[in-house]
């Protein structure tokens, strides 16, 4: 039997990587494709508790469940907003992105 | 853990862990984003197995489908829409990679350092038999109101993305 501890080591790791993906990406997609590795990490420490804290009610899965339905429709949204800007910049480089300032 | 009692479970999980980890620094450090893309598919389908060793299989089933089958292909249309895919010449990351690379260092050394001085509960409960009963029930019942509240997010974000994504005619 695989010990909690370790599921959760990879959660962090998981989410460091994201975490470095975020800070260092230029390309906006690039961002958000870190993004979703920072919510996978999360949602493998949600499961890994429902599995050995509580598994009477397995709310750590309720709440990942949860935790997709919010990753699927910031992924769409913002997909959509990158769109809109590259119409409008012509480019997907967060860096480039100063519409909003004036 | 019944079913897959016959498998080396540390051994499968330490080769997921370890693939899932190859795939997150790949899909964070690769200059093409349409490689990003695909090795993020690769890391879901990986991460799904260990849902799998942690009895949670309705949720592995879900994650194939949601972020395989729709958020990977949805990045993939838009990275194909925006950009030719392979421009080499332009530089992908920003000027923040050593001072990112530090932030992350030390945060994942602070997590560790925690992860490892806490004492877990060592014995694992027996596992849940039906989880895809138990998880529709408690979505219906316990957590009623934050499934409203999801199913009201999508609609929202359904019609903002169809808003946002639309060709705005000047007039």
């Amino acid at each position: 039997m695989i010990p909690l501890a370790h599921y959760l080591i990879l959660g962090a790791v998981l989410f460091a990587v994201g975490m470095f993906g975020v800070l260092t990406r230029r390309n906006a997609i690039g961002i958000l494709i870190s993004i979703e590795i920072m919510l996978g990490a999360v949602n493998l420490n949600l499961v890994a508790f429902s599995r050995f804290v509580e598994t009477s009610t397995l709310n750590g899965q309720v709440f990942a469940v949860f935790v997709m339905t919010v990753a699927a429709g910031e992924a769409a949204v913002g997909l959509a907003l990158i769109l809109a800007l590259y119409r409008n910049t012509r480019a997907v480089f967060a860096d480039r992105f100063n519409v909003l300032k004036w | 853990m019944s079913d897959i009692e016959f498998l080396n479970a540390p051994l499968v999980f330490k080769m997921l862990a370890a693939l899932a980890l190859l795939f997150a620094v790949l899909s964070v450090t690769l200059r093409n984003v349409f490689h990003c893309a695909l090795a993020l598919a690769a890391m879901f389908i990986l991460l799904s197995g260990v849902f799998v060793l942690l009895d949670a299989d309705f949720l592995a089933v879900v994650q194939v489908l949601i972020y395989v089958g729709a958020v990977v292909i949805l990045m993939i249309f838009a990275i194909v829409l925006t950009e030719k895919i392979t421009s080499e010449t332009v530089r992908q990351t920003n000027q923040l990679l050593v001072p990112g690379f530090l932030v992350c260092v030390a945060t994942l050394a602070g997590a560790l350092y925690v992860l490892t001085r806490v004492p877990w509960p060592s014995g694992s409960p027996a596992a849940q038999k039906e989880t895809i009963k138990l998880v529709g029930t408690q979505l219906l019942s316990t957590h009623l109101e934050a499934f409203e509240v999801a199913s009201v997010l999508l609609l929202a974000a359904l019609v903002g993305a169809v808003f946002l994504g639309k060709e705005i005619t000047r007039r």
